[in-house]
């Protein structure tokens, strides 16, 4: 039984919709602005939400969340003008004279289903977005991380306008209700299961929809690096976003076999240096964010396939949510550690025996957000790159390519489908509606039955010739 | 008459797994396959002109005429913008960097989604089939076209053509009908280009949702005409009857479906209207080469129905004589039928056109967007607030001024719909765009050790 009235609050949305409140600029500036001073003035009350869900320093809350979205909102207000200009496309001959562009409008009224691993950015990065664009939203907040629910459920009100924009807190009967209401876009981030269903039911309305999913993120390294700049970004890339609990993390590691135990030994040097001899006693780790996720990645832990191949790590703690920083050294492929996402602080290394190996490992799988190859051969990353498909491809670092503006994010198959950041964000609550614009000059005879041979031809030469069949054809001189 | 073949039984598996393996060959992913299979769809349809033109005139009654300027040439000439923009298209490009990642370079670069399903519509079923293949190809997909069991002799010639001039382990053509189609849909495919109508869209978007597939779905809807006087009459006349009527005798996805004019306007306009009629097929349509039939007797009761309703019936100011032997229906004009007929609430994809009067540009506006929204809406006018009002005020897939039809033939125009009339894009750039995924690829180098430093609690510069 739900506690909302979902359809309620999209007629609310579409009324405002309709009033055109929403399409000026100035509106669209207006609530960023809110927006970033909602995040300047309350930074302690979010660093203590998402702290009270995750565990999460306040470093590491700014660094991948808050400023994160500050620079979002920024972006954005910066290139608005931009974004929402007309494109202008030429035409072809046969259908001047006439002026054809490309605008954005908004798609209408948005449902933003954000989950529960960065709460506050993938919360208010889709809604800034859905905001540029000119739409009304409402945002479905993750009930299992209630901290910041609740935080955004109290704040964005204060700050936005409510009649464009509403927070709505609950779980699946929530959601459920949301889903059967008609809606102009809808935007999901989380798994491809849920994906699936999400999918389904926007199917019944015909909503366009961005599903930002997961996946295994495999990592290739071989030894042409420098191990140890390698080792510190992998394993921060891992551990040092809310402990492997982000669509993309590095997953599992490949290989070769002569390199493995040079590597291992190399990781498990950083994470000594990064977290000390007991990882529970950093500051800079985050927690599992609940007993559900926990027994979860403790089942995969226990499984017996891996029991003798943690080769560092492996300590937990129930009460507080905690698992150490932990390495598997080659658990089998069919391991349930290989077989679903980890999002967690788990890391398999697999030893493969060469680089076709390891692509075939990472082709028999479904595509996931993204690959990273650590290497200096250009050549090895370009095989990577063109042999196989995921969201994005990394060389050389992990999670970084998060933060730029430009790049659009998003997965393919499995791991989702449209994308965002920066301009991408924008057109993924826009529709691109085509303009052509002719006046009643230059009217062509041809266009018109009855259609004689003559009129015949010259459409002919005007579609597919080239200017002297056009001249040809008018003067009657080409069939 | 609609001749049913009897099908083999189609092993849907088979064809989506012997394009899966194409696919992972690697073979369609050098430009120089793509612009053989492209060359080659130039050269089957200049080699097999006649049998084109011959095939859609007995699926539709489709005059010469129609079917080179609105099916084949548009065809090839989106063959050959294609071969000439693909490498540029191809092209990665070049993302900024802030200076907090450098050094670093960022990219877009496209790839192919995979392997592909094209389900194709009757209405255009040469255009329509080939040119969402021609996307496909492009962006190096391999590709399963579904042709329209509505036009068996298109469908047919299709499925002998293809095999003969392009990579038959690459592309392939299924004829059929429902079976044939549930059968591929429950396959998983890694993108579904569908053109058609809502119902059937709704339920091609189920399915692709059990596989996280998606789709580009063309759909069609209630086009609107807005005309008022500022405009030069007869040339719009002549725009907006060639638009309606000689486009598939209006079983097109842009036609015209319904126009409004104010009330003082509506006389004049209706008597030009049918003098424009008469200019163009004659006192007796039916003797005019240049007029399409129905395509069916399925939907010639369909449109029958339409006519004979109360609230049409006595409302029909020109033609409205049929034949349902020949499945033909005169070019006819209805003057205001009530808001809640039969008429006015589908699309009637037909040689039906109503001309609704308003009091004013704002009724106009308001009764537009009552209704789901239209894959284009046109407006006639000169009056530049109009065009700021249609423009901000309407939402469809395009909006086009003082034309019909010609938006189709702009080659970097995006052609789609949204909401009711269709999600995603294509012709130009966007058919490649739409068959493709936009890798992002980001490079960092080994040097640059301020990025990124742990613990949290220490800065080690």
């Amino acid at each position: 039984m739900t506690t909302i009235d979902a359809p309620q609050i999209v007629s609310e949305l579409r009324a405002t919709l309709r009033t055109a409140r929403t399409r000026p600029a100035q509106w669209r500036l207006d609530q960023i602005r809110a927006v970033l001073k909602l995040v300047n003035e309350n930074e302690d009350d979010i660093y203590a939400a998402l702290h009270s869900d995750l565990h999460k320093s306040n470093y590491e809350s700014f660094l991948t969340e808050v400023n994160v979205l500050v620079s979002a909102c920024k972006s954005t207000m910066k290139n608005l003008h931009k974004w929402m200009a007309p494109e202008k496309k030429p035409i072809p001959l046969a259908v001047w004279p006439a002026n054809a562009s490309v605008i954005s409008e908004p798609l209408g009224v948005a449902l933003v289903i954000s989950p529960w691993n960065f709460p506050l950015l993938l919360a208010l990065d889709p809604v800034v977005g859905a905001i540029a664009a000119g739409c009304t939203v409402c945002l479905k907040t993750s009930e299992i991380a209630p901290a910041t629910s609740a935080l955004l459920a109290r704040l964005l009100p204060e700050y936005v306008d409510t009649e464009a924009i509403k927070v709505v807190e609950g779980s699946i009967p929530e959601v459920t209700a949301l889903l059967e209401q008609k809606w102009d876009k809808i935007f999901y981030t989380g798994n491809a299961k849920v994906g699936r269903i999400i999918m389904g039911a926007a199917a019944k309305h015909l909503t366009p929809v961005t599903l930002e999913l997961g996946g295994k993120c495999p990592l290739f390294i071989d030894d042409s690096v420098d191990l140890k700049v390698a080792s510190k970004r992998i394993m921060v890339g891992k551990y040092g976003s809310n402990a492997g609990q982000a669509c993309i993390s590095p997953d599992y590691v490949l290989v070769e076999e002569h390199f493995a135990p040079t590597l291992i030994k190399q990781l498990q040097k950083t994470l000594l240096e990064f977290y000390g001899p007991d990882p529970s006693a950093s500051v800079d780790l985050a927690r599992i964010i609940n007993k559900n996720h926990f027994q979860r990645l403790s089942s995969m832990l226990d499984d017996p396939s891996i029991a003798d191949k943690i080769v560092h790590g492996g300590e937990r703690d129930e009460k507080s949510l905690y698992i150490a920083p932990t390495l598997i050294d080659n658990p089998p492929l069919d391991s349930p550690v290989m077989v679903e996402e980890i999002f967690g602080p788990m890391l398999p290394i697999i030893t493969v025996r060469n680089v076709d190996h390891a692509l075939n490992i990472i082709n028999d799988k479904p595509k996931p957000l993204e690959v990273y190859v650590f290497s200096n051969n250009k050549d090895l990353f370009n095989r990577f790159r063109d042999e196989t498909s995921s969201g994005g491809i990394v060389m050389n670092d992990c999670v970084l390519q998060f933060i730029i503006p430009e790049l659009p994010f998003g997965g393919v198959g499995e791991s989702g489908t449209g994308a965002y950041h920066g301009k991408a964000t924008f057109d993924a609550f826009s529709h691109r509606k085509a303009v052509l614009v002719k006046n009643m000059g230059g009217d062509v005879f041809a266009r018109y039955p009855p259609f004689t041979v003559r009129k015949q031809s010259l459409i002919k030469a005007l579609l597919t010739g080239t200017i002297i069949d056009i001249i040809l054809a008018a003067l009657g001189w080409r069939k | 008459m609609t001749i049913i073949k009897p099908h083999s039984v189609l092993d849907a598996a088979k064809v989506a797994s012997c394009l899966r393996e194409t696919f992972r060959t690697g073979r369609t992913r050098p430009s120089n396959w793509r612009l053989e299979q492209l060359h080659a769809i130039v050269k089957l349809i200049e080699e097999n002109e006649d049998e084109i033109c011959r095939a859609l005139f007995a699926d539709l009654h489709k005059p010469r005429h129609e079917a080179l300027t609105m099916e084949s040439l548009v065809v090839t000439a989106s063959a050959k913008h294609a071969i000439k923009n693909l490498n540029k298209w191809r092209a990665p490009v070049k993302k900024e960097t802030p200076y907090i990642v450098w050094p670093a370079s960022a990219f877009i670069l496209p790839e192919p989604l995979g392997v592909a399903f094209v389900i194709a519509p009757w209405n255009f079923p040469f255009l329509l089939a080939v040119d969402p293949v021609i996307g496909a190809i492009a962006a190096g997909c391999t590709v399963c076209l579904k042709t329209s069991e509505v036009t068996p002799a298109t469908s047919e010639l299709l499925s002998t053509l293809v095999p003969k001039y392009l990579d038959n382990d690459a592309i392939k053509v299924v004829e059929g009908g429902v079976p044939e189609v549930t059968a591929l849909l429950e396959q998983k495919w890694d993108k579904i280009f569908y053109t058609g109508n809502p119902k059937v869209g709704r339920i091609v978007m189920g399915a692709a949702a059990k596989h996280l597939t998606p789709v580009t779905l063309e759909l069609g809807g209630k086009c609107p005409v807005f005309i008022d006087d500022t405009v030069d009459l007869q040339l719009a006349s002549r725009r907006i009857m060639a638009g309606k009527y000689g486009s598939n005798s209006g079983q097109a996805c842009i036609s015209p479906d319904y126009i409004l004019v104010e009330e003082h306007l509506a006389p004049k306009l209706i008597k030009q209207f049918r003098s424009t009629l008469v200019e163009f097929f004659g006192e007796d349509p039916r003797t005019s080469k240049d007029l399409s039939r129905i395509v069916n007797k399925n939907h010639f009761q369909r449109l029958s129905r339409l006519l004979d309703d109360p609230a049409t019936a006595d409302r029909i100011v020109h033609g409205g004589e049929r034949d349902e032997d020949s499945l033909y229906i005169a070019p006819t004009l209805i003057e205001d039928p009530a808001l809640d007929s039969p008429i006015m609430a589908d699309e009637i994809f037909g040689p039906l056109l109503p001309i609704i009067t308003v009091r004013n540009v704002n009724a106009a506006i308001d009764l537009i967007n009552d209704k789901p929204k239209a894959l284009v809406v046109h407006l006639f006018s000169t009056n530049k607030d109009y065009v700021k009002m249609f423009t901000e005020e309407t939402s469809s897939g395009g909006l086009v001024m003082n034309d019909c039809i010609m938006q189709f033939i702009v080659p970097e125009l995006p052609f789609g719909g949204v909401g009711e009339s269709g999600t995603g894009a294509y012709h130009g750039k966007a058919s490649f765009d739409t068959f493709s995924h936009f890798k992002s690829i980001f490079n960092k180098s080994q040097s640059g050790r301020f990025a990124k430093l742990r613990p949290y609690g220490v800065c080690v510069l």
